[in-house]
Order: C-alpha cells, then sequence, then structure tokens
C-alpha cells in the first residue's frame, strides 16, 4: 500500500519533524522508494523464527542499587540553549 | 623524504621508546599536515593546544620508561565521539555548540594510554551515510583521485579514513553501524576493524544504532590496528553491553600464520555486474591465503539478500528512538519560536531546522516502521531476518570454517555527488559489510589492490565472534602478500 501525502504528514508529525505541505508529496515518493526496497523481506519465511532481541548472548550485570554521582547540576544544564535558577526552560505546557 | 607524520604507529612507538623522536616532534608534523590539508575538510575541529599538552605529558612518560604502546602517538577521533570541552556534534546542526562535560570511554581509554588527539574528523551526520557528504561541515575529500575527479572518500567515517590516509594523524577511530570504517578504509587503502558487537564500550560514543553500533581502529596496517584496537577495548561498567571478558594483547599474539586454517568463500557475495576489478582482487586474495597455508571452501550464506533490507528497517528504528532526545532543551540548536508556539511546535521546528533531510529520511522511517499497526509487519519481520542472517554464519562456523573472506566493497570510491540523490543507490554500498553488523562478528577490511585507474580496494576479512586475533592474523597474511605500499598523489 503505497504512502500519501497524508501518510507523510502523519508520520513527520510522529517523529517531531516539520515538513512543509508543499515537500510532502516529495517525501511520500522517497518514502515509497525506500519501502519497496525492504519489502524485499516478505520473500523470506520467518514462520516459527524467534525475533532477535540480543546479538550476543549475554546477560546483563546487575549491580548495586546506590547513587554513584550527582550533585553536578551546573555541567547538566551548561549546554542547555535556556536554562535558569538550575532549571531546562520550555515554552509554557500547561495552560 | 617524508615528515614523521607518515610514519605508522609502531614504527613511531619504537622511535619514540628509544628517544629517537619525541612525541612533541611527531604531533608537530601531524598539526602542519592538518593545516596544509584544508582541502580535505578531513579536520572540522583541530585539537592543537589539548594536543601540546599531551604530547608533553607523552613526553615525560616515555622518558620515564615503561610507556604503553600509544603513548605519545597523534590520533584522530570521528566527531562522534564526546570529547570533554571539545565540540562533539556528530556532524550535525542539532548539536551546533555542543561541547560535552564527559569523556566517552574509548578516549579516556586512548588518553590513558598515552595518545594524542590532534583534532575531531568529519562524518556523516550521526553516522548516516557513505559518503561524508551529510556532514553539516561539508563533505571531506578523498586525498585518492581518479584524473582530476573529486572522489568520496566513504563514510561515515570518511574524515577518519581520509586523515589517515593523508598522513594528518597515525591512527583514528571511526565507528562502524553498517559497513562505516570497513567501507571508508577501503576506499582509502588503509586497514579499518569493526570488532565484535560488545568489545568497545560505546559509553560517549553518539548512538545511531544501538543494536549495531561498533567503534573500531583506523590505521596505516595490519599491526597498528592491533595496537589501537587494544587499547580500545575492554569491559565497561557504564555500558550494559560490554563483553566483560579478557582482552587479548593483540600484536602480541599477532603472527601472521594461518596455516591449516580454513576461510569460507559465500558463493552469494558474487554479485551480478560486480566490476571485474573486484572480482580480480577477490581471487588474488584467495590465491594469497592459499599461499599462506589456508584451505579455502565454498560456502553459502543464504540469507546475504535480504541483509540491506533488514538493515534499513533496524536501523532507522533504532535511530528513530536514539535521535528523539535532540529536541532543543537540554543541548544543542534551538529554534526561534514565534509568539504563541507551544513545545510542540518548538519540537517539530528544532527537528525540522537542526536535521540534514538523510537524518531526517532515516528517522521518519524508523518511526513508520515502529508505528502502530506496521510494527510486526516491519519491525518485527526484520528482527526474525535478522536472526536468520546470524544463524548462517553459526552455520558454517560450526562446520568449521575459521574466517570468511569477501570484497569490502562493490567498487572502488566514487565521485562525490554521484549517488547523493539516490538514497537506495548509496545504501548498497554497504551490501558486503552490513551482514557483520546484524550478526554482531569482528570485521576487517585490508587494503590488497589498485583498480585500473589507480584506486585502492580492500578485501574483508570476517571472524568468529570475540576472535579478532585469529582475524588479525588472516589479514595480515594478505598485507604481507599484498604489498600494498601505495599512497595517494599529494595534490592539497
Amino acid at each position: 500500500m503505497p504512502i500519501d501525502r497524508d501518510d507523510a504528514r502523519r508520520v513527520a508529525h510522529l517523529a517531531r519533524i516539520r515538513v512543509d505541505e508543499e515537500d510532502l508529496p516529495a517525501l511520500a515518493s522517497e518514502f515509497n522508494a525506500i519501502l519497496g526496497f525492504i519489502e524485499q523481506l516478505r520473500e523470506v519465511d520467518v514462520r516459527d523464527v524467534e525475533p532477535m532481541t540480543s546479538v550476543t548472548p549475554m546477560r546483563l550485570k546487575r549491580r548495586e542499587d546506590r547513587i554513584a554521582g550527582g550533585g553536578i547540576a551546573e555541567k547538566v544544564l551548561a549546554n542547555a540553549p535556556d536554562a535558569r535558577e538550575g532549571y531546562f526552560v520550555v515554552p509554557k505546557v500547561v495552560e | 623524504m617524508d615528515g614523521l607524520n607518515s610514519l605508522s604507529i609502531s614504527e613511531a612507538r619504537d622511535r619514540l621508546r628509544v628517544g629517537e623522536i619525541t612525541s612533541m616532534e611527531l604531533t608537530q608534523a601531524c598539526l602542519a599536515a592538518v593545516e596544509e590539508a584544508a582541502a580535505l575538510n578531513a579536520v572540522v575541529h583541530p585539537t592543537p593546544d589539548l594536543a601540546h599538552e599531551q604530547a608533553k605529558a607523552a613526553d615525560a612518560r616515555l622518558a620515564a620508561g615503561q610507556a604503553p604502546a600509544m603513548c605519545g602517538i597523534p590520533v584522530g577521533i570521528k566527531d562522534l565521539f564526546c570529547t570533554e570541552g571539545v565540540p562533539s556534534q556528530a556532524a550535525s546542526g542539532i548539536l551546533a555548540g555542543f561541547k560535552p562535560a564527559y569523556e566517552s570511554t574509548v578516549t579516556s581509554r586512548l588518553f590513558e594510554a598515552g595518545a594524542v588527539m590532534t583534532g575531531k574528523l568529519n562524518m556523516d551526520e550521526f553516522a548516516m551515510g557513505s559518503s561524508t557528504e551529510t556532514s553539516v561541515y561539508g563533505n571531506t575529500v578523498n586525498p585518492w583521485k581518479s584524473g582530476d575527479t573529486e572522489l568520496t572518500p566513504g563514510g561515515s567515517s570518511g574524515g577518519s579514513a581520509a586523515a589517515v590516509a593523508a598522513d594528518l594523524c597515525l591512527g583514528a577511530t571511526g565507528t562502524d553501524t553498517g559497513g562505516s570504517i570497513r567501507q571508508p578504509a577501503a576506499f582509502t587503502g588503509i586497514t579499518g576493524v569493526k570488532p565484535t558487537y560488545g568489545r568497545v564500550s560505546r559509553w560517549g560514543i553518539i548512538a545511531f544504532a544501538s543494536s549495531l553500533d561498533q567503534a573500531g581502529p583506523m590505521t596505516k596496517s595490519v599491526r597498528d590496528a592491533a595496537i589501537m584496537l587494544e587499547a580500545m577495548s575492554g569491559h565497561d561498567p557504564k555500558d550494559s553491553t560490554s563483553a566483560d571478558i579478557p582482552v587479548p594483547n593483540f600484536e602480541g599474539i599477532l603472527t601472521g600464520e594461518v596455516r591449516g586454517k580454513t576461510v569460507g568463500i559465500p558463493k552469494e557475495y558474487r554479485m551480478e555486474g560486480m566490476p571485474e576489478a573486484i572480482d580480480e582482487l577477490w581471487a588474488s586474495g584467495r590465491s594469497m591465503l592459499e599461499d599462506a597455508g589456508a584451505t579455502l571452501v565454498d560456502i553459502s550464506l543464504p540469507h546475504t539478500k535480504v541483509a540491506l533490507p533488514a538493515y534499513y528497517v533496524v536501523a532507522p528504528a533504532e535511530a528513530s528512538s536514539n535521535l528523539a532526545r535532540y529536541d532543543g532543551v537540554r543541548y544543542g540548536h534551538r529554534a526561534t519560536l514565534a509568539q504563541g508556539d507551544d513545545i510542540t511546535a518548538m519540537y517539530e521546528r528544532t527537528r525540522a531546522e537542526g536535521f540534514g533531510d538523510e537524518v531526517k529520511r532515516r528517522v521518519m522511517i524508523g518511526t513508520y516502521v515502529l508505528s502502530a499497526g506496521f510494527y510486526d509487519a516491519y519491525y518485527n519481520h526484520a528482527r526474525k531476518v535478522r536472526a536468520l542472517i546470524k544463524k548462517d554464519f553459526e552455520d558454517v562456523f560450526a562446520e568449521g570454517v575459521d574466517a570468511i573472506l569477501t570484497p569490502a566493497t562493490p567498487s572502488a570510491a566514487f565521485p562525490l555527488g554521484q549517488k547523493f540523490d539516490d538514497p537506495v543507490q548509496m545504501y548498497l554500498n554497504d551490501v558486503f559489510t552490513v551482514t557483520v553488523n546484524l550478526a554482531g562478528l569482528p570485521g576487517i577490511s585490508v587494503p590488497a589492490g589498485l583498480d585500473p585507474d589507480g584506486l585502492p580496494l580492500g578485501l574483508q576479512l570476517i571472524g568468529k565472534p570475540w576472535e579478532e586475533g585469529e582475524l588479525l592474523d588472516f589479514a595480515l597474511a594478505i598485507e604481507d602478500r599484498a604489498g600494498f605500499v601505495a599512497k595517494p598523489k599529494r595534490w592539497w
């Protein structure tokens, strides 16, 4: 099922990337080219195959539940586009 | 006479240790070479002050004796690695101005071993690309030329490849998600290693596709790769996927001895329309390994053909999740907001302004394949195909194959701009390398010949998990016999 302009608009919004209305048809056609390429996957019979969850068999390490750092608020905020009084600043979220 | 910057790591190490040269002299030779090589656009943030400071410390350590092999060696660092106080922006506009407050584990390890950083290196934006043309800094130019045509150094570690090939540093770090170390190494006549997934810590490396990403060395020789790989490797509590197993002394165990070992030649890597030069290179690689006493066997990796499509589901899916953090709140670029713009508008405008086209494309494809209604059809299906690809390799290793020999790339370096407008054509560059990432295996690209236009070509060897040492022996057997000594003619 090819992707149309509405699908492209929906995906762009889900990805939180603004795309101008006039650019949507070109974007949809790019998606279709890439998804067409991906369609080859359908040729593979994957019945009874478990989807891969980890490329190397490994058991994730456990560690002691204790604080290992902190107290570096200044460093955390150092690269923020807008920070005031020890907080990140964003446009108003709740009216 | 060539300058000190043209030395290999092992040669420089030997001369540093006997006091024949100093790290400061070596570092200055590299920094001068960087200054003269602006036309390559390989080094995007030179760090001469830091380099001088580190070289001075390395010289003191060398004078005291017992310095590690990387002590005093000038290296370049891909812009994907976070380096404390030094711009680290993954060649993206969205990380403009970002200076990390911390050091990646790999660079920490290299610095602890005494390595000297000369600068940050160009790459495709967020490592998404095969030509270093998606960089916010502009493309890197390959030091090798075909006539007057400017060529791509490959990607995404194109700046690293060009910097090593042009002797701007003795070695460089790269990262490889689908071929991003091995393809540019092949395009520039150098050696590049993609280690087993989990061998090298990913902590502090800006994430692209976390289940595929692995950092590795890009060097002028196989011996140098062994030295630098050892310095980069090892368990890191800060990366839960890094393996807690001992790191061999890769240089110490390097012999180039492969007598009695078995090398698989996968029939699926014989692609239709492959240039004759690639076919010939592959054949000569087979003869070299036979000459070294290895036995060649024909093998089949039946799911090779669907590796790229699987990759172009899995990698964008993971990227869309990893790149969700670039929202204009904590670091990097934030769009200037109009009156009344809410937080969603801030996200959408920031990401539209900050990301380049290829990154947007992949984030949106990833979003699509993970979205409700498509998750099973695309993402889960691709993960099942990935399991089959891994099993292909396990089966041949179980039959007694020790390593697999293939071409590294389907062509030599191509002209800048040639594939830029066709994403799928660009993706096909990784056809021989991407299976290795999907299966989590180690792979190495080693220069083995020149094509009729005088451009370098690489062979790829694929090894068993955690057997980088054995893989380096195969690579050395090729290097010894290929006698590849060609260097790009200097035009920059």
